[in-house]
């Protein structure tokens, strides 16, 4: 006996065993973010001062449209493949795997953006409160952070020694649309991003300072891990797809509908992906 | 160790690696992956699994973490110290001083992700295989319960598991990345201010997280081994098992409320009354259908002409010590007694009494009772019930005096007892008794151990169809042929058509077609 | 929507440019309205309620959801349910400590 309905569909379920296991999986990968995400609200609700407006809006909405759109094409590579066009089929996918390259180029610059983007805590309220003036004179601001009490500032190192950090605050308007796309025209032509005026601080008021990487707070652990397991995913269903076009495409010579089938459950993974990322650019970005 | 007295790290390490080795690496294998992986197929009518090469990454995935898992014994500072449970923050400090990442908890969290990544697969698996390869005339309510038992188990591993899995990957970056997911603000540990790190996370998360695992991980343990047991009794007792539907909708009940009891092991986390109310509530309703299924399967025994063969001994045992197991439990879902059994011997206890001698009693009958069709002969009866009655009489040994310590207030997991010692010194003298108790047990493996490696050379041959039942895996050849069965079966009945009125035989197999 | 001959298929291509239309202007109104003050819960509201409408379109008609067996359904249906179990218990036992 060998293993039925692995192509044709099982009567009264009316699915074949593929799609059966693809679903099944992805029900498993919704409680997989799911976990994630309540470890999100229970950190958003643990939190003093949830940051705002430190990732770069237009940006993620780029790579929600590169997303979005190879989610699309997904579907009709998948459609082809139903019409029995290889040629059209290939084209689609290509562009598909095009855009998950182009999604995780653009997810790494900005993951280098922050990993030189730095943020200082100061050691109480009354030192933060000595400092306001002169950051305010500088164009920044000086917020509250995500630990109750502890108040921060963000910005560029330009020098620092021993004793002092002379430290370039982020402009009041960062976080404007406008100019988070002049940042990121600027950095694609190569041009120095305009800073603002130095406030030197003394060391002895700081009570903890670094860069924008997982261990800077508790939104960026999240921010990062969030994002690191779904790009995790885009280059696994990445991978999939690129043996699909090249090797994996023989089998459409001796059994298309089979080849078909497989097509469908990497193009239910791959919109699957594109589902989290629906949820993670409003959750991580905008909120 | 020295003067052979165990230093408090090892003992500490033991602790947490028996519950992790019994539960991820010897009980959910054994009696989901592998009795699910032989009989399930066989039972459905399927000719194999639906995805054999998933299957096979399952298992590779299950092997590696298991070795990752024993290998972390041998790393600087030995294996994981933190319990099973692993509790943040300090499971999320532990032993970095030793080596950054080749450390015990360390290893412990990459083991862990593998485990679930094949449970993960294997749960895909079971389900795949059960939805679209049963045969021609298996309906839903002609499944054998073993089926049901499985099928929701792999239910329960398919939907707990990866939150689990996303709170291991948090506590790997919490020590790896040095991220504060489980690390309130403010953490001083043993006299050290932990101020490099940002803080700000929730170490009941990392609870919450770990229950919403941990509870159904329990009846993932629990319920194949009550599916053998049901099969088992049925075959034995020549009888239908009473109320089957009963027993199909219960074990669903089961699964759903697995999911919404977890935080009754989180009574002493400061909780309101009204969060606690909800949680009492439905762990108090689960008891319901576990209470029907084991009242279905006693039920099934009356009247029937009884073959006390040696998986019937086990099984028939399974059913008391499964019982204590349960009732022992029911004090422990009310708020105002947990808060007082909490992390004493009671506990203990009563999940041992859950999962020693009723779990792997039943995997102790299934082995004797599945063992005929892969090896085509029989286990040695006599040995066998040496094993049984030595078995059971230590069990009960080791576990009983542990209700008496735990509810005089004995402690549990703390290396030297400390105060709690000092205040249960009556009861102390019974640790000795337990400790005779496991080492005569240990010594009652013996004959299984050898019984089993060699009757497959020496034991008494098996028919094809040798404890005369009903269901399809004794309905092909001895050993099955490649594709399970020689020619397609079709099922005409339910599974447990024992001593059917106007029928020649006290069996009627499901393949066998109804006379008119 | 997806009915499984080549020629059903070729009708549901404009459709699919539809919906993708639909997903880009429904990611510009979130990031629009993200920039509205509505308070913070009004804004994540809004933001997950667009979040969602978008997820059951992926879902419905990429994914081929609207079309699909009640098996997969069931399916999904226990997920999001044990998902959203997940969560709001444990928010509730979160908003709930145990008082003085």
């Amino acid at each position: 006996m060998e293993i039925p309905y692995t192509v044709k569909a099982r009567p009264d379920t009316g699915l074949w065993n593929a799609k059966v296991g693809i679903w099944l999986f992805l029900a498993s990968e919704v409680m997989l973010f799911g976990g994630l995400f309540s470890a999100y609200i229970f950190l958003r609700l643990g939190s003093w001062h949830w940051p705002h407006g430190i990732l770069n809006i237009p940006i993620g909405l780029f790579n929600t449209f590169v997303l979005i759109t190879s989610s699309v094409t997904m579907v009709f590579a998948w459609a082809s493949l139903k019409m029995r066009n290889l040629h059209k089929f290939e084209c689609f996918l290509g562009i598909t795997i095009l855009c998950g390259f182009i999604f995780l180029g653009v997810k790494s610059y900005e993951y280098y953006e922050k990993f030189h983007h730095y943020g200082l805590i100061f050691k109480n309220e009354a030192v933060a409160n000595r400092y306001r003036a002169e950051v305010e004179a500088a164009g920044g601001q000086i917020k509250p952070s995500i630990i109750e009490g502890q108040f921060e500032v963000t910005g560029h190192i330009e020098e620092m020694d021993e004793e002092t950090m002379k430290f370039i605050p982020d402009s009041i308007h960062s976080s404007e649309p406008m100019v988070q796309i002049i940042s990121v025209l600027q950095a694609v032509t190569g041009k120095k991003t305009e800073h603002g005026e130095a406030v030197v601080f003394q060391q002895d008021d700081v009570y903890r300072w670094g860069p924008f990487v997982p261990h800077y707070s508790s939104y960026f652990a999240i921010y990062f891990t969030l994002t690191g397991l779904h790009a995790l995913h885009v280059i696994g269903g990445m991978i999939v797809m690129a043996y699909f076009w090249i090797p994996g495409r023989k089998l459409y010579h001796t059994d298309p509908e089979h080849f078909t089938n497989r097509v469908e459950v990497v193009g239910l993974f791959w919109h699957f992906v594109d589902l989290v990322w629906i949820f993670l650019f409003p959750v991580l970005y905008l909120l | 160790m020295p003067d052979g007295v165990m230093s408090p790290d090892l003992y500490n390490s033991f602790g947490a690696m028996h519950g992790t080795i019994m539960v991820f690496l010897g009980v959910v294998p054994l009696g989901f992956a592998a009795f699910g992986n032989y009989v399930v197929p066989l039972q459905v009518g399927a000719p194999d699994m639906a995805f054999p090469r998933i299957n096979m990454a399952s298992y590779h995935s299950f092997l590696w973490g298991g070795l990752v898992m024993l290998i972390s014994f041998f790393v600087p500072g030995g294996a994981a110290k933190s319990g099973w449970t692993s509790y943040s923050p300090l499971a999320s400090i532990a032993d970095t001083a030793y080596h950054p990442f080749w450390n015990g908890q360390t290893m412990w969290l990459l083991g862990m992700v593998l485990l679930i990544t094949s449970s993960l697969l294997g749960s895909v698996n079971f389900i795949a295989t059960i939805i679209q390869l049963r045969a021609k005339g298996m309906s839903w309510m002609r499944m054998p319960f073993f089926v049901w038992a499985q099928l929701v188990t792999a239910f329960l591993l398919l939907l707990a598991f990866p939150p689990l899995e996303a709170a291991g990957v948090m506590q790997l970056m919490d020590r790896v990345a040095g991220t504060s997911f489980f690390l309130p603000s403010g953490l001083v540990v043993n006299g050290q201010h932990f101020s490099a790190l940002s803080g700000g996370g929730s170490p009941l998360l990392w609870q919450h997280l770990f229950w919403f695992l941990g509870h159904p991980e329990v009846y993932v343990i629990l319920l194949p081994a009550l599916g053998m047991v049901c099969e088992i009794l049925a075959t034995n007792a020549r009888k239908p098992i009473w109320g089957y539907p009963s027993l199909v909708f219960s074990v669903i009940a089961i699964g759903f409320l697995s999911f919404i009891v977890w935080a009754h092991h989180m009574y002493m986390t400061g909780m309101g009354t009204k969060v606690s109310a909800f949680f009492q509530t439905t762990t108090v309703m689960i008891s319901v259908p576990s209470v029907i299924i084991l009242s279905c399967l006693l039920i099934s025994l009356w009247g029937g002409s009884i073959r006390f063969t040696v998986p019937m001994l086990f099984a028939l045992g399974f059913l008391p010590m499964f019982g204590i197991g349960g009732l022992t439990g029911i004090p422990l879902a009310f708020s105002a007694l947990g808060s007082y059994l909490h992390d004493s011997y009671y506990v203990i206890g009563h999940f041992h009494y859950v999962v020693a001698p009723g779990v792997v009693f039943g995997l102790f009958a299934g082995v004797y009772h599945w063992y005929p069709k892969i090896t085509g002969r029989f286990m040695n009866e006599f040995w066998g019930k040496v094993h049984f009655w030595a078995t059971l009489v230590c069990m009960n040994g080791v576990f009983f005096p542990m209700f008496l310590q735990g509810m005089a207030g004995m402690h549990r997991r703390w290396y030297d007892g400390g105060a709690a010692y000092e205040l249960s010194k009556p009861l102390l003298h019974w640790n000795e008794f337990m400790s005779i108790s496991a080492w005569i047990m240990g010594l009652a493996q013996i004959p299984f151990i050898i019984n089993f490696f060699t009757s497959f050379r020496i034991g008494k041959k098996a028919s094809d169809n040798p404890w005369e039942s009903t269901t399809l895996e004794w309905q092909t050849p001895t050993p099955p042929p490649h594709g399970n069965f020689a020619i397609e079966p079709v099922v005409y009945r339910g599974p447990y058509e024992y001593s059917v009125p106007g029928e020649s035989k006290d069996f009627s197999p499901q393949n066998e077609p109804v006379k008119e | 929507m997806a009915g499984d001959d080549a020629v059903a298929i070729k009708s549901h291509l404009k459709f699919y440019v539809g919906i993708f239309a639909a997903l880009l202007v429904l990611t510009v109104i979130t990031v629009v309205v993200s920039y509205i003050h509505l308070g913070t819960a009004g804004n994540i509201t809004l933001a997950l309620v667009i979040a969602t409408l978008k997820a059951s379109l992926v879902a419905a008609f990429f994914m081929h959801l609207s079309s699909e067996k009640t098996t997969i359904y069931r399916l999904m249906i226990s997920a999001l349910f044990f998902f959203l179990v997940l969560v709001f218990l444990s928010i509730f036992a979160f908003l709930d400590p145990i008082r003085n």
